[in-house]
């Protein structure tokens, strides 16, 4: 079976981001990038179920400009076997992702597709869902396990609640969430390899797919901020503080 | 303009999830009919009558839609999507399992986690882990909305009962099917819900010590327990405790954080809440620049010393 994982290229989770002054959107320039952190689990698991002998290949892919190719490198060096990078220079929306993706399957025909939950710039949540549906495909979302049956799956959900098991067939789309495994660092060596691997090139438009924003972002603000407050020197005076300045105890 | 709400339940009990998701479908303006998808289900439909501003309620009831799979819960609001211009759900684990399929099945773009509602078709969303704020808007023939609660109160009671009414469940074929849940078991109220948070970090070193030294003062404040990633990654506390940009989002009246170092990750989480108070070792840790009342101390003296005085 053939696993393929999409993977965005997305501001690394350790950089503080900045609102561009004239509210048309973020600062990217200069700043690190880097695989957004749940694509990683969903690269480290289908090297798992390669590694385990249930996956015999596993194909990254990500749509994105011409740098994503350091995020599908990543990928390559942690285990998978080659890349497709779907070039798009602006911003593309969950719903045009997941009708990439959707002419990729069809071309690839995986028996599982990997994504992360969510990306962690436009916090969407919503790719893996999408893709699901344009396929007609199960889906496993929220996961923080997975176990291949005989033509399904059962996939473990972190839901509000708790943990849902549910079973789903296959071919499936599954989500990972931040539990479902700890993703490797790739070895010099495999880094050095992952190099060699092959990457194809491709465009939307290979896969019949418009990437036009169905969206209007009118502007980008500020988020509202907090001061700082004090520090108290007791427990005493932070109760006090808490009853008779605050009221909230 | 018609909006539908698919309600956030456990079939017996509407979550006051739904109340507050009510009120962001009122103030986008329109009639609005909350949808049960469920099984046995009548009790949570009953509650849902009683919310102010809803004209109707509609019940599907199914094996398939018991615990809401996505697939058929999707099949049946694409069913149900010709009478709408909106469809919303709170952005709980159901709503956004659903939702993006729903939204996918009608050729619309969604807007994920809408904390204020501008107008009608635009809307404000946090990205960056609430470090910007998006003002979206959509000139779509359909809108698909998920809400962040913690942005809105909860719609009060209506003075009378809105009209409750049966469809059919659609068919989605056999794609999934559920297996069990295991739900953590707690006395304490829901964390979306709580007034008050104790939440604990890395720092609480087990989920011995997270329970032993959180709960005492929890149980003084009637408050919910909350946890940092770091500590329910290492298993001091379960994967529902979660806080921050990919668990919860909340806004109590105090949120105490113990242990937490304040990552943007956990902030974001929390960083709406009315007071937050911080107690960490280190005089330096980020939380202290979100909190109105910091304590720079060792947990494992500052919090039983607080549970004696409360
Ligand atoms: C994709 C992604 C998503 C994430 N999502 C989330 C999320 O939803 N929620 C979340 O919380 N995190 C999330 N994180 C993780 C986040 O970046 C931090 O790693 C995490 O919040 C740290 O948890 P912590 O504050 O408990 O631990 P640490 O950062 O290790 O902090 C522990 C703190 O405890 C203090 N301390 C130690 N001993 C004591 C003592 N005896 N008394 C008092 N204080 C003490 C220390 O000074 C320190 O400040 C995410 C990360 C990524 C990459």
């Amino acid at each position: 079976m053939k696993v393929l994982v999409p993977v965005k290229r997305v501001i690394d989770h350790n950089v503080k981001i900045r609102v561009k002054a004239d509210g048309s959107g973020v600062d990217l320039a200069n700043v690190k990038m880097s695989i957004n952190p749940f694509d990683e689990i969903a690269v480290e698991e289908a090297v798992r179920l390669k590694e385990s002998g249930a996956a015999s290949e596993v194909v990254a892919v990500s749509v994105g400009p011409a740098q994503a190719q350091d995020v599908l490198r990543t990928a390559l060096a942690m285990g998978a076997d080659r890349a497709i990078l779907i070039t798009a220079e602006t911003a593309v929306e969950p719903l045009a992702v997941a009708k990439i993706l959707k002419g990729v399957v069809e071309a690839e025909e995986p028996g599982l597709v990997i994504l992360g939950k969510q990306a962690i710039d436009d916090d969407c949540n919503q790719t893996g869902q999408m893709l699901a549906a344009l396929l007609g495909w199960s889906q496993g979302t929220f996961a923080s396990g997975i176990a291949l049956g005989d033509g399904n799956a059962k996939v473990t959900r972190e839901v509000d609640g708790g943990l849902q098991v549910i079973e789903i067939n296959l071919p499936a789309i599954v989500t990972a969430d931040l539990r479902l495994n700890e993703p490797r660092y790739a070895s010099l060596p495999n880094i050095m390899k992952a190099k060699k691997k092959p990457l194809e090139t491709k465009s939307p438009e290979d896969f019949g797919a418009s990437i036009a924003r169905r969206l209007t972002v009118l502007r980008v603000e500020e988020p509202a901020t907090r001061q700082a407050g004090v520090k108290v020197g007791n427990v005493a005076e932070l109760l006090d503080k808490l009853k008779n300045e605050a009221g909230v105890i | 303009m018609a909006i539908l709400l698919l309600a956030d339940h456990d079939n017996t009990t509407l979550s006051d999830q739904t109340a507050k998701a009510l009120t962001a479908a009122a103030q986008i303006g329109g009639e609005i009919d909350i949808l049960i998808a469920g099984k046995n289900a009548s009790d949570a439909a009953a509650q849902a009558a009683k919310l102010a501003g809803v004209r109707s309620v509609i019940v599907a009831e199914a094996d398939a839609l018991e615990h809401r799979l996505a697939e058929p819960t999707a099949a049946l609001i694409v069913a149900l999507a010709e009478g709408y211009d909106t469809i919303l759900s709170p952005a709980t684990s159901t709503g956004k399992n659903v939702l993006p399929r729903v939204a996918a099945l009608l050729d619309v773009m969604q807007i994920s986690e809408v904390t204020e509602v501008v107008a009608a078709d635009t809307f404000k969303r946090p990205i960056y882990a609430g470090n910007a704020i998006e003002v979206v808007q959509s000139t779509e023939a359909k809108r698909v909305l998920t809400i962040r609660t913690a942005s809105f109160a909860a719609a009060g009671a209506a003075a009378a009962e809105a009209p409750v009414r049966s469809v059919e469940e659609a068919a989605s074929g056999d794609l999934s099917r559920f297996v069990e849940n295991i739900l953590s078991q707690s006395d304490r109220p829901d964390l979306s819900a709580a007034k008050i948070i104790v939440s604990g970090g890395r720092a609480l070193g087990s989920d011995q010590t997270f329970r032993d030294v959180l709960n005492p003062v929890a149980d003084k404040l009637g408050a919910a327990v909350g946890a940092s990633r770091a500590a329910v990654d290492a298993g001091y506390a379960p994967n529902d405790l979660q806080v921050g940009q990919t668990g919860k989002v909340v806004a109590p009246d105090l949120y105490i954080a113990c242990g937490i170092s304040g990552a943007i990750q956990h902030l974001a989480g929390m960083k709406d809440s009315k007071i937050i108070v911080a107690i960490n070792t280190d005089a330096e840790a980020p939380i202290f620049q979100v909190a109105d009342y910091g304590i720079v101390g060792d947990l494992f003296e500052v919090l039983p010393e607080m549970a004696r005085q409360l």
